[in-house]
C-alpha cells in the first residue's frame, strides 16, 4: 500500500469466555479504499467490525485510525472522528420516523457531511421519510442504518451484510452507490456473503476463518486458493466458484 | 430541516408556553379558593415528582421505583442544613439538593442495568437509604427513627411559594428538553443505545446528566416538602407509596410529554383525595395494579390516545 493507511488493525484478539472469536487479525485500509471482508459463518467478521467501531474492546492488539491509537475509544468518539457502521441485524430508532432517525445522526455531523435529505435520496428512502422506522422491512432498515452512518460524514464506513435480502437489480445499484462513496474518498469495509456483490465492489478482499485471516488478495485468486477452498467446502451459503 | 415535526414544533410554541403560565396562575389562586392547603401543596409536590419520573421513564425508559430515595434524602439533607449548620430554610434546600446529587452519583452505576433489573435495584437502594437514615446509630445526625422537628424554621407560605417555583421550573425544564436536541438524544438512547453512540451521542454522560437532573428535582421536592411539614419521620419521606404514586401519575397521563404527568397528577391525585385518603392501602394496591396495566397495555398513557390520532401533545 503506497498511501498512509486510514485504518490500521494490528494483531487483534477478542475472546468470549475462553473462546477466541478473533485470533490475531491484522489489516490496513487506505483512504477511499474498499476492502471486502468474507468468510464462513462464525469466522469473526462481525466481531472485527465491532472492535473497529468500538462496540467491543479487544483483549489484545491495536486499532489505529489516522495515525492515532483508538483501541479503547468509546463508540461516540469514533463516530465523531469519522468512523461509522451499519449492523448485520439493523438497529434503527424504531419509534422515530425515518427522517428523525437521520436527523438525529446528523446532529453531530462532521463538516461536509451529506445532509439528511441527500442520504435519504442516496439510499432510496426519501419516499419513506415520514414512516416510522419499525414499519420498514429488514433491508430498508439496513439502508436506514447506512443513511444514518453516511449523514455523520464518515471517512470509514463498516458495512455488515447490506446485500442480504436485495434483488439482483437492487444489488447492482447498491454496488454502484458504494463505489460512488469510495470515489468521494470514503473508505469502506464491506462484510458480505454475496461474493458476486463483493466482486463488483473491489478486487481486494480478506478471507477470514475461525478468527484468523487466511487470505488477502483478489477474489479470483481466493477462489483458486486451496486453503480458502477447503474452508468453504461444503458450505452452501458461499459459493466461491460463482466469482469466476 | 426535513421533518414536518420540526416545523410544527415551532407553531406549537404557544401551547408549550401556556403550560407553566396556567400552572402558575392555578397554584397562585388555589389557596384562596380551596381551604385545604395541604392537599394543594401535596398535589404540586406530586406534579413535580411525576415530572422527575417523566424525565427518567418518559425520555430514557428507566422506571425508578426507588425514586422516593432522592425525595427522602433531600428532606434529610435540608433538615441537616437547618439543624446542624443552622442555615435558613431556603439555603438548607440547597443542602438537600446537594445530598441528592451525591446519592445520584453514587448510584449512577445502576444505569448500566436495564428494565426490571434497574427498577428493582433502584427500589433496593432507596430501602438502604431509608435504613441508613432511620438507623439509631445516626441519631446525632438524623435523629434516627425519632424524626426531625424543625418548628423554629416553619414557614408555610415561603415553602409553598418555593414549591410553586420548583413546579414551574421543572415543567419548563421538561418542555425545553422535549423540544431540543438533548431530548431527542435521550429518546435515541431509549430506543437503541448502540445506535445512539454511533450517531455521536455520549450515552453514558447523557444518561448520567438526566439521572442527576431527575434526582435534584426529587431532592428539592423532598426538601421543600419536609420544610413545609417541619415535622417528619424517615417513614414519612421514604414512603414507597410516594414512588408508586409519582410513577402511576406519569404513566397514566403519558411519559415523554410535558402535559401527561400534570394531567395524571390532577386526575389520579384528585381521585385519591376524594376517595382514597381514608383507606390509602387500597389505593396503593389499585395504583400498583394500574402501573402494571399501563406498562402492558397503554405505555404512552392517556395522551397517547390523542397522539395516535395525529394530534400534537405538548
Ligand atoms: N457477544 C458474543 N458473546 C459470545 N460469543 C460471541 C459473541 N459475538 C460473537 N461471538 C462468537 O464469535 C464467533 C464469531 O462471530 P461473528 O458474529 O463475528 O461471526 P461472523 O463472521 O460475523 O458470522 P456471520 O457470517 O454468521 O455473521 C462466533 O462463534 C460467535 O458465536
Ligand atoms: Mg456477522
Amino acid at each position: 500500500m503506497s498511501r498512509e493507511p486510514l485504518l490500521l488493525v494490528d494483531k487483534i484478539v477478542k475472546t468470549f469466555g475462553g473462546f477466541k472469536a478473533l485470533d490475531g487479525v491484522s489489516l490496513q485500509v487506505a483512504p477511499g479504499e474498499i476492502l471486502g471482508l468474507v468468510g464462513p459463518n462464525g469466522s469473526g467478521k462481525t466481531t472485527l467490525i465491532n472492535v473497529i467501531s468500538g462496540l467491543y474492546h479487544p483483549d489484545g492488539g491495536l486499532v489505529q485510525y489516522q495515525g492515532r491509537t483508538i483501541t479503547n475509544w468509546p463508540m461516540h468518539r469514533r463516530a465523531r472522528h469519522g468512523i461509522n457502521r451499519t449492523f448485520q441485524i439493523p438497529k434503527p430508532f424504531k419509534t422515530l420516523t425515518v427522517a428523525e432517525n437521520v436527523e438525529l445522526a446528523h446532529h453531530f455531523a462532521r463538516p461536509g457531511a451529506m445532509t439528511p435529505r441527500e442520504v435519504l435520496e442516496f439510499t432510496g428512502l426519501a419516499d419513506a421519510a415520514d414512516r416510522l422506522a419499525q414499519s420498514l422491512n429488514s433491508s430498508q432498515q439496513k439502508l436506514l442504518d447506512l443513511a444514518r452512518a453516511l449523514t455523520t460524514g464518515p471517512e470509514l464506513v463498516l458495512v455488515d451484510e447490506l446485500a442480504a435480502g436485495l434483488g439482483p437489480h437492487e444489488l447492482h445499484q447498491m454496488a454502484d452507490s458504494l463505489r460512488h462513496l469510495a470515489d468521494r474518498a470514503m473508505a469502506l469495509i464491506v462484510v458480505e456473503h454475496h461474493l458476486g456483490f463483493v466482486n463488483q465492489l473491489t478486487d481486494r478482499v480478506i478471507v477470514m476463518n475461525a478468527g484468523k485471516e487466511i487470505f488477502e488478495g483478489s477474489l479470483a485468486l481466493a477462489a483458486q486458493d486451496p486453503i480458502v477452498s477447503a474452508v468453504y467446502l461444503g458450505n452452501d451459503a458461499v459459493d466461491v466458484s460463482s466469482v469466476q | 430541516m426535513l421533518s414536518p415535526k420540526l416545523v410544527s414544533r415551532r407553531s406549537h410554541m404557544g401551547t408549550n408556553v401556556a403550560i407553566p403560565v396556567v400552572l402558575l396562575a392555578a397554584f397562585s389562586v388555589a389557596p384562596m379558593v380551596y381551604a385545604n392547603q395541604a392537599v394543594i401543596f401535596q398535589m404540586m409536590a406530586f406534579m413535580v415528582l411525576a415530572q422527575g419520573v417523566n424525565l427518567l421513564y418518559g425520555f430514557t425508559g428507566y422506571l425508578p421505583f426507588g425514586y422516593v430515595g432522592f425525595f427522602g434524602i433531600g428532606a434529610y439533607g435540608m433538615a441537616i442544613g437547618i439543624e446542624l449548620f443552622h442555615l435558613p430554610g431556603l439555603v438548607a434546600l440547597v443542602v438537600g439538593a446537594l445530598f441528592s446529587v451525591i446519592v445520584a452519583l453514587i448510584l449512577s452505576p445502576l444505569l448500566r442495568l436495564s428494565g426490571a433489573y434497574f427498577a428493582i435495584s433502584s427500589l433496593a437502594a432507596s430501602e438502604v437509604l431509608y435504613n441508613v437514615v432511620a438507623n439509631p446509630a445516626l441519631v446525632h445526625l438524623t435523629n434516627g427513627p425519632y424524626g426531625e422537628s424543625l418548628v423554629q424554621s416553619y414557614h408555610p407560605e415561603t415553602s409553598y411559594i418555593a414549591m410553586v417555583v420548583l413546579l414551574i421550573v421543572t415543567t419548563i425544564i421538561v418542555i425545553v428538553i422535549k423540544n431540543t436536541a438533548f431530548g431527542r438524544a435521550l429518546m435515541a438512547i431509549r430506543e437503541d443505545p448502540v445506535s445512539a453512540e454511533m450517531a455521536g451521542i455520549a450515552v453514558v454522560r447523557t444518561r448520567t446528566i438526566i439521572w442527576i437532573v431527575s434526582a435534584v428535582i426529587a431532592g428539592l421536592t423532598g426538601a421543600i416538602f419536609g420544610w413545609h411539614l417541619s415535622v417528619f419521620y424517615p417513614s414519612t419521606v421514604f414512603d414507597l407509596s410516594i414512588s408508586i404514586l409519582a410513577i402511576v401519575f406519569t404513566l397514566f397521563g403519558g411519559g415523554g410529554t410535558a402535559i401527561g404527568p400534570i394531567l395524571g397528577s390532577v386526575v389520579l391525585y384528585g381521585l385519591y383525595n376524594a376517595i382514597g385518603i381514608s383507606d390509602p392501602q387500597y389505593f396503593e394496591l389499585i395504583y400498583g395494579l394500574l402501573i402494571v396495566l399501563l406498562v402492558l397495555f397503554l405505555p404512552g398513557g392517556v395522551v397517547s390516545l390523542l397522539q395516535r390520532r395525529g394530534n400534537y401533545v405538548p
